[in-house]
């Protein structure tokens, strides 16, 4: 099994620190991980994204040019990467971010109003937390527990008692998605 | 205990396999994409565990002559820079290569000319392979192509260094050096004593001891009969050099028709080129130099013998292709596909490339 996966929005919105969670949780899993950023002067107010590759086997490039899934947070990410999902793959955006809606029919579309549900628990810094449990409702790819020894590994101790937000924002994102 | 797998950037992984190789000292300066080596090696104090220095310099320039000194004492010091801070130190490097002392340098190499951008290039291959700094000198140049290799690496171009008395350098870029994988991380060994020093360096300039003459550590000679002497003697320690320490990794090279022969961050993106181009029933393979000098160019003679054709790909204009000519010497066709300034390939462009250069399809 191998899941290629790009997640992309503004700098700020969390894009970083959620692939490097899911990274870690496939770390936990004993799987292959590869976890690429840009990391260029476009996270400071552009788009910043992540090239995520979790992989029963070796990983050979860790730069693609289609992906499985797309996760796209702004309007931007959608235009550049809509037509880099795979044939049959999988687009998950934000309803907020989006004012013009994806176009593609061969694919799979869902959406995640997580900016709506980050303001209703009052707490934005959810807001990637949410789109990751939706990820994870569509595709289990690694499991809730070891999303948790993730996020152990990848906050530093002072912030550890940030998990159980953390664990309730994933659980409502996998309420809250939907096909579209 | 020390198998603890981590997940972990190439920049970390070269920090921490410093200090747990027991370098004594680390100078250096900040630049996008390697910051975080020096970040990670300031986080770690190092200099409260195992007595590493860490220091950062005031430019680039002071750093590489602060490495220069502490080389000069037989310690295992190193620096770190991306290209136009390595363009910089190297009057340094020069002078390092021409008083024969160890140490290792890391180039996490961005896209040039000039300040250019903080975006991923191998455009210093020319100069880290070809001279850079002035006069016949070569550096071991070691290419990784992942974050695991990026932590061995460290160890392996300290032990060349001190085996040969020669600068080291780990030639990567803002990919390899950005990107987090898993790793696993060699285990803790003792810094060098004073005793071990004085027996395996006995050159050192550490201070006169009783019953041995003053060491002098110098590039300086204005006798040109010895000046000649001491190039005759690096060309000799090259030699052996060339003859030992060629290293390289053959992907899928054993039925290949095609070749693509790639380095660091360029090989791990050929590898999905060459599993595409299998789904399709081309035979092609991928040879990836680990040492750039020295060139792994007996074996690529080898293969212009067994296959139609070659690519260097590269993220430059066009400079290892230059070796890949030289090696297989007209038996062969070799083209070159790179990207420039900072743009990165994807493995299908590559291999549109390929089929359009090398296949004339």
């Amino acid at each position: 099994m191998k899941q290629e996966i790009i997640i992309a929005g503004f700098g700020g919105q969390g894009v970083l620190s959620m692939g490097k969670i899911l990274a870690y949780s496939g770390l936990m899993e004993g799987k292959e991980v590869s976890w690429m950023p840009s990391y260029g002067p476009e996270q400071r107010g552009g788009t910043a994204n992540v090239t995520v590759i979790l992989s029963d086997d070796p990983i050979s490039s860790p730069i693609l040019n289609a992906y499985d899934i797309a996760i796209v947070l702004n309007q931007p990410s959608l235009e550049k990467f809509e037509s880099k999902v795979k044939p049959g793959g999988i687009l998950i955006y934000d309803g907020y971010g989006i004012h013009s809606k994806p176009k593609r029919t061969d694919i799979q579309t869902y959406r995640v109003d997580a900016m709506d549900a980050a303001t209703e628990m009052k707490n934005e810094k959810a807001f990637n937390m949410l789109i990751l449990g939706g990820l994870l409702k569509i595709v289990p790819m690694v499991k809730l527990e070891n999303v948790l020894l993730g996020l152990k590994k990848s906050l530093p101790e002072r912030h550890h008692k940030l998990i159980p937000m953390n664990e309730a924002a994933i659980k409502k994102g996998m309420e809250i998605i939907q096909k579209v | 205990m020390s198998e603890e797998i981590k997940l972990l950037k190439g920049n970390e992984a070269i920090s921490h396999a410093a200090i747990r190789y027991g370098a004594d000292g680390y100078f250096g300066y900040p630049i996008t994409p390697q910051s975080e080596i020096l970040e990670t090696l300031m986080a770690e104090m190092p200099w409260e565990t195992t007595g590493m220095v860490v220091l950062q310099a005031e430019s680039e320039v002071a750093a590489i002559n602060m490495v220069y000194g502490g080389a000069g004492t037989g310690k295992r010091i190193m620096t770190s820079s991306s290209s136009p801070g390595i363009s910089l130190k190297l009057e340094g490097i020069s002078y390092i290569a021409g008083a024969e002392l160890p140490c290792l340098i890391v180039n996490i190499m961005r896209g040039g000319p000039g300040l250019g951008t903080i975006q991923p290039s191998q455009a210093d291959y020319f100069q880290t392979v070809k001279g850079g700094g002035h006069g016949d000198y070569r550096l071991i140049t070691l290419a990784p192509s992942s974050v695991q290799e990026m932590a061995d690496f460290v160890g392996l171009g300290f032990d060349l260094a001190f085996k040969y008395s020669n600068p080291a350098i780990i030639l990567a870029d803002g990919i390899i050096g950005q990107m987090m994988e898993k790793v696993i991380l060699p285990p803790y060994r003792p810094r060098k004593t004073e005793e071990e020093i004085e027996k395996e360096s006995p050159w050192a300039a550490r201070g006169k001891t009783k019953g041995r003459n003053r060491n002098v550590v110098t590039s300086l000679e204005l006798d040109p009969a010895a000046m000649e002497e001491n190039n005759i003697r690096f060309q000799a320690k090259y030699k052996l050099i060339e003859e030992n320490e060629v290293r390289y990794e053959e992907f899928l090279c054993e039925d290949a028709e095609y070749l693509l022969v790639a380095f660091g961050s360029s090989a791990r993106i050929c590898q999905k080129t060459v599993e595409l181009a299998r789904e399709e029933g081309i035979k092609l393979g991928l040879l990836r130099p680990i040492t750039l000098w020295p060139f792994p160019s007996k074996v690529l003679n080898t293969y212009a013998d067994k296959t139609k054709g070659m690519l260097s790909v590269e993220l430059n204009a066009g400079q290892m292709v230059e070796d890949v000519r030289l090696a297989t010497n007209g038996k062969v066709k070799v083209e070159h596909f790179g990207r420039l300034g900072g743009i990165v390939f994807t493995p299908d462009e590559i291999l549109a490339a390929f089929k359009q250069s090398v296949m004339n399809q």
